[in-house]
């Protein structure tokens, strides 16, 4: 087993035990934080800032400041998105996205960890989601030649 | 809101940057659940695919340690027929690849490193969401 096998497995059990931890597993969370109309559940601002403050910290901290750290523990650069650009596939799939998320409540990582709670939402939810990124591989990005 | 019902996700919250954090400094990746997921699906090369099914692997493994230890986290109440579920799978698959990401990638990773687009996506797919919520629950009457 490589050791890069070995963090990432480490990172994902990490956030998912961190999503179950913050109540994201559970999709009513989603849906009452979406509602501002109704009885608006403002704990998904909690986790968001929670998380932002770590990574933000650690991000300045070590990859963008001088005498951060030159290279990953265990690759031999860091590969991050480098596009700044807005175009309208950004805002059209993050609006799709969106809507998705608000009709079931679930967006990918909570719905994978809720996986092992063995109710049918989850699965029918990834399974469909699963559905989704393959009509988008058939679809669009053979339409565009890519 | 109680201030213990702040703690939980504002920890969870801390737990989840900290993964993160991780994947970027040991990997040297984002980690977007969703471009993780197509990775995988996409059979990517070699070791492209491998340590993104261990990230999986880890999620599903954090998964069964909250059922261990915190069952309540996964246990759900909301009612949503089937094909609702169905769409909205459908939707979130489809628009995290169009729009290049999704909550983790874009609202953590990408907001956290003041990307324009992490940014400008995250505050598209909450409008998209709330507006959602708001027609479901009082046009539609939450029956959907």
């Amino acid at each position: 087993m490589k050791k890069t096998w070995l963090s990432a497995l480490v990172s994902g059990a990490l956030f998912g035990v961190g999503l179950g931890v913050a109540g994201m597993t559970r999709p009513e969370k989603i849906i009452a934080f979406l509602d501002i109309t109704g009885d608006w559940d403002p704990s998904l601002l909690f986790v968001m800032g929670g998380a932002l403050v770590v990574y933000f910290v650690a991000h300045r901290l070590l990859v963008v400041r001088e005498r951060g750290v030159a290279r990953p523990l265990l690759a031999p650069k860091f590969e991050l998105p480098t596009r700044r650009d807005l175009d309208r596939s950004l805002l059209a799939g993050a609006f799709v996205f969106g809507v998705g998320w608000g009709l079931a409540g679930y967006c990918p990582g909570p719905a994978i960890v809720a996986l092992t709670g063995g109710a049918l939402n989850p699965f029918v939810f990834v399974a469909s989601m699963i559905a989704g990124m393959i009509i988008y591989r058939v679809t669009i990005l053979r339409a565009s030649g890519s | 809101m109680q201030l213990q019902e702040i703690w939980g996700p504002l920890i969870g919250g801390g737990l989840v940057g900290l993964a993160a954090v991780v994947l970027l400094l040991w990997n040297g990746r984002i980690a977007g659940i969703s471009g993780i997921v197509s990775g995988v699906l996409d059979r990517s090369p070699g070791d492209e695919s491998i340590w993104r099914a261990f990230f999986l692997l880890g999620l599903l493994l954090g998964g069964v340690v909250l059922g261990l230890l915190y069952p309540a986290a996964l246990q759900s109440t909301l009612a949503r027929p089937l094909w609702t579920v169905v769409l909205a799978g459908l939707l979130v698959g489809f628009g995290a690849r169009l729009g290049s990401g999704c909550t983790s990638g874009h609202g953590i990773c990408g907001v956290g490193r003041l990307s324009p687009r992490g940014i400008v996506a995250t505050m598209t797919f909450m409008l998209s969401g709330i507006l959602t919520v708001a027609v479901v629950t009082r046009l539609l009457g939450g029956g959907v």
